[in-house]
């Protein structure tokens, strides 16, 4: 493992957005993942979606399990708190962090060891408790750290690096999570970053559970003939079925988009999502309409990336819980205390 | 009516046992419940125990009360008035009467001779005869019945009338239709009762022996704890003993914690399992709400890896451990202290953790609010050992108090306005040495404060290493952190003998009102021993010097293992052979005539005079 200490310099003329901020200002550490993994794709993407979407970056918490996606955070957002927790159990650490304080941004990290083995009941708790988070699974079908093993979203008939084949069933964490009821449900691959820098930033724009499964392959043990996660065999077989760029109410941007069929779905928070549709039937605020699509593909042998999935009048846990507008961890003494006076009532009626 | 007794019938007044043997989901328990609040209300201390199955309807429940105007708390042994009103347990509950003593039973249809004792007062009511005339919906018949034998039974030992109507009035002040309803019922049985029999020798006076307690289970006393502690965040999953913590929690939140608007102070989460509550417990934690999860030993067994990043990352958390009878699922209904060695030290590697040891419902609300500024100040997870004895009875106890000038102890939170001002900040730096470093929340400040939190090993700057020395010197730090710990939590309680002696005991939580008892009696048999309560792990020094000051030293547990023994030991360098254990776990809460005679039996054989010269 290393340590490197990345340098703290700004080149002076390095563009800022609305906050102040550099790009610079969303990295972390330098990864210390292996060369070419897509994880650290995916982390640019994330810093990318921060930066353009004017987010200060202590306004965001990370959180992950255990795993090479887990490691990630510590490689972006370096100004943001961050939490590596226990393997499989980001989802209820991410909820209790999110109870505690509704003002932050929660972006949870995780692999498909952490969320569809270990941690699939919080993986599925979580997204059915509603709870406000932007949910992304680095999912590359095998146990990095641990040299290698199947997960739980291999695909049956696909083979390890050994020549092994998988026969068990794969999960799709994506049909799941639309089964779940995440309003907010996309797939996107680490090497197509014009797709997944939109798909992370209406994630993070979305008010209740969004999750992107976002294939990534591993270059040390899952990028070979025969994987169905490698980044070949992604590249032929990924079906679009959209594509989408996110525009924030405050934020006046001319599109630039080339022309076709676009559909504005206007979110919670009033960032709007445009998404240009590639597949002219399909209509991505249909829920039971995308897991049919999905299922269909798949049985075609198709991935099919894009945003799936959203409910732009999404609530998430706090509105069902009825919490309190002021943030739980803001809360003194005064406004959870109940005082003597109280507390004599109380005794009153227990005599 | 009394019907063959050789031994002359027991005679009291206000120091007795009455034992309900009932049929679980009939009913019984709102009786039973009258029954005790009706000889409080005559100014008579009750302890009351609800033994029940782990089942809702059908299994054999009892209700024990032990009516003591001296103000003995802990459990006797030995029943005084059987009410055996179950068929599958009635031999077991007959053959428990003492000696004198009295069985109370429905006579509707006859019973053998065999079936009887003859050193026993047999009295028989026709509960069933009584109700079928009066109701015609078998609900009716049978919900009644139940109020219909506590009447015949104030006739029978002296329950005032006039208080078990206002009982009723105010138990039913909201269905008012009710309460007239059950007082009928009430006297149903009291007239048959009084038409038919005498008084018995066990009698009820009115007294002033209550004073201002209250009456009150310990898990709704530590749910009030924690609302006044602060807590904001509850996550918990269903288990008995434990659940009623939670479902008070609720009820209080909804009554002290609503806006005008309807929205909530808190947020309550059940969630899917006791890893999930402890990992919102920990997120919440972090993020810097006071938060808490209920349960018992099986949950916290599941909890372990998270108690451990707790301990590691420096992350509060409060645990409420109900305690029951293990291992396994072990006798969830029953009630044990059998999680000590568990919770002290959870987890995988080295750890060790903060435990609070009420040792009745008015310090289940005590400790239940103070849990929660240790947790925060020492930045770790904090237990509150309740058991089933403390948690779902209801004990008679000193009213709740709290102190309008109490704050919100947050302990070392570095604010925006100190890294504003440039106060140097590295999140597990011992700046004040003593091992309690400080920290931020998330979202203080837009440029300075940040860290990342793992459960791997980083430096003082909170940044990834896996050097030996970055790691050995947190570790050191954890047990410097652990030390002032040990100076900061409740001290124990000393209760020194009339005379000076070398002979000492040691006990904690719901065992304390036997132990009180027990030592009151072995000092009028000659027997004097200095008494330790000890309230808090890790130990403070002055349970080590009580220990060295004595020769012999009992500790008194409900487990079978001698556990507080082992931490003692390992904590202190005790030599076992200087703590002799005293130990019940058979599941029922520990009684004060299991005390005196196995605490009794032993001084006389080891030493006949403990007592030095004064």
């Amino acid at each position: 493992m290393t340590y490197i200490l990345k340098p703290k310099m700004h080149h002076p003329d390095l563009p800022k957005n609305a906050r102040g901020f550099t790009r610079r200002d969303y990295e972390g550490r330098v990864s210390t993942l292996c060369a070419g993994c897509g994880h650290d794709s995916i982390s640019a993407a994330i810093v990318q979606s921060c930066f353009e979407l004017d987010i200060e970056p202590h306004r965001l918490a990370k959180m992950s399990g255990i795993g090479c996606s887990s490691k990630t955070p510590d490689y972006f957002l370096g100004q943001s708190h961050g939490f590596n927790s226990v393997h499989g159990r980001m989802p209820s650490v991410l909820t209790g962090a999110n109870l505690a304080n509704r003002d932050l941004i929660y972006l949870g990290v995780s692999g498909d060891g952490d969320s569809a083995s270990i941690g699939l009941g919080q993986f599925a708790h979580s997204i059915r408790r509603g709870v406000n988070m932007c949910y992304i699974v680095e999912n590359n079908g095998v146990y990095g750290l641990t040299k290698g093993q199947f997960s739980a979203t291999s695909d049956k008939g696909s083979k390890s690096k050994k020549g092994v084949e998988n026969t068990e069933s794969g999960i799709d964490l994506v049909a799941l999570a639309l089964q779940l009821g995440a309003t907010y449900v996309g797939r996107s691959f680490s090497g197509d970053k014009d797709q997944l820098v939109p798909l992370i930033k209406g994630a993070l724009s979305h008010h209740g559970p969004a999750v992107l499964d976002v294939i990534s392959p591993c270059v040390a043990f899952n990028n070979h003939a025969g994987s169905t996660k490698s980044f070949d065999y992604v590249r032929e077989h990924n079906e679009a079925v959209n594509r989408l760029d996110v525009i924030l109410g405050r934020t006046p941007i001319t599109a630039d988009y080339a022309p076709g069929t676009v559909t504005e779905v206007t979110q919670h928070d009033g960032s709007t999502l445009r998404l240009r549709k590639l597949e002219e039937s399909y209509d991505a605020t249909n829920r039971i309409g995308a897991m049919n699509y999905l299922q269909e593909r798949h049985a075609a042998g198709e991935v099919v990336t894009g945003l799936l999935f959203v409910d732009p009048d999404a609530t998430d846990l706090h509105d069902r819980l009825g919490t309190t507008d002021v943030a739980l961890n803001k809360l003194g003494t005064k406004e959870l205390s109940p005082g003597a006076a109280a507390l004599a009532k109380i005794n009153d009626a227990l005599r | 009516m009394p019907e063959h007794v050789t031994t002359a019938p027991l005679a009291a007044v206000n120091d007795f046992v009455v034992k309900f043997a009932n049929v679980n989901g009939s009913g019984s328990a709102s009786a039973n419940g009258l029954f005790a609040k009706a000889i409080i209300r005559m100014g008579v201390p009750v302890s009351a125990r609800n033994i029940f199955p782990s089942n809702i309807q059908g299994l054999p429940t009892w209700y024990e009360v032990r009516v003591t105007e001296a103000g003995h708390l802990g459990r006797r042994g030995g029943v005084d008035i059987s009410v055996a009103l179950n068929p599958q347990t009635w031999d077991d509950d007959v053959a428990e009467i003492v000696p004198g003593g009295y069985l109370f039973y429905d006579n509707t249809r006859p019973m053998p001779a065999s079936k009887f004792r003859d050193d026993i007062t047999v009295i028989g009511v026709p509960l069933t005869t009584i109700c079928n005339e009066a109701y015609k919906l078998p609900r009716e018949r049978q919900l009644f019945k139940n109020i219909a034998y506590v009447g015949a039974l104030s006739w029978l030992i002296g329950i005032d009338t006039e208080v078990v109507e206002k009982v009723l009035a105010e138990e039913f002040a909201s269905k008012a239709k009710l309460i007239g309803a059950n007082i009928q019922a009430f006297n149903l049985g009291r007239t048959w009762a009084k038409e038919n029999l005498k008084p018995i020798g066990l009698q009820l006076r009115h007294a002033d022996a209550v004073g201002d307690r209250i009456f009150v289970e310990g898990n709704n006393a530590a749910a009030l704890g924690a609302v006044y502690g602060g807590a904001t965040v509850c996550a918990w999953y269903p288990i008995t003993p434990s659940t009623s913590l939670a479902e008070g929690f609720m009820e209080h939140c909804e009554a002290l914690r609503t806006n005008e608007d309807g929205s909530k102070r808190y947020a309550i989460v059940q969630a899917e399992d006791e890893i999930a509550s402890i990992g919102i417990v920990v997120g919440a934690g972090w993020n810097g709400a006071r938060a808490f999860t209920c349960t018992s030993g099986p949950g916290i067994s599941l909890m372990n890896e998270f108690i451990g990043l707790s301990y590691f990352a420096e992350i509060p958390a409060v645990i409420f451990d109900v305690q029951r009878g293990g291992p396994s699922t072990g006798m969830p209904t029953r009630t044990q202290q059998s999680d000590l060695l568990l919770a002290a030290y959870a987890s995988h590697g080295d750890t060790k953790h903060i435990m609070l040891l009420p040792a009745d419902p008015s310090e289940c609300f005590e400790m239940g609010a103070v849990a929660f500024d240790l947790a925060d100040r020492f930045q770790t997870t904090v237990f509150v050992m309740l058991d089933l004895d403390i948690g779902m009875q209801e004990w008679l106890v000193e009213p709740f108090k709290w102190d309008d000038a109490r704050e919100i102890d947050r302990g070392k939170v570095i604010t925006f306005e100190d890294l504003e001002a440039g106060k140097e900040f590295g999140r597990y730096m011992d700046v004040d040495h003593d091992g309690v470093p400080y920290r931020t929340y998330p979202g203080t400040h837009p440029t300075r404060g940040a860290f990342f939190t793992r459960g791997t090993s980083r430096n003082r700057a909170a940044g990834y290493s896996e050097k030996g020395v970055d790691y050995q010197y947190n570790m050191e730090r954890l047990l410097a952190k652990f030390a002032t710990a040990a100076r900061t939590v409740p001290a124990p309680v000393v209760r020194q003998a009339k005379r000076k002696t070398k002979s000492a005991v040691i006990y904690f939580g719901s065992t304390t009102p036997a132990m009180h008892e027990a030592l009151e009696a072995l000092e009028t048999q000659g027997h004097h021993l200095d008494a330790m309560r000890v309230r808090a792990f890790p130990f403070p020094q002055e349970v080590f010097d009580f220990i060295h000051a004595h020769d012999e030293v009992f500790l008194v547990e409900q487990n079978r293992d001698a556990q507080l023994r082992t931490l003692v030991v390992t904590e202190g360098g005790i030599d076992p052979a200087q703590l002799t254990p005293v130990l019940h776990y058979d599941g029922a809460p520990i009684t004060a005539r299991f005390l005196i005679d196995a605490i009794g039996k032993r001084m006389s054989a080891s030493n006949p005079i403990r007592e030095m010269a004064e």
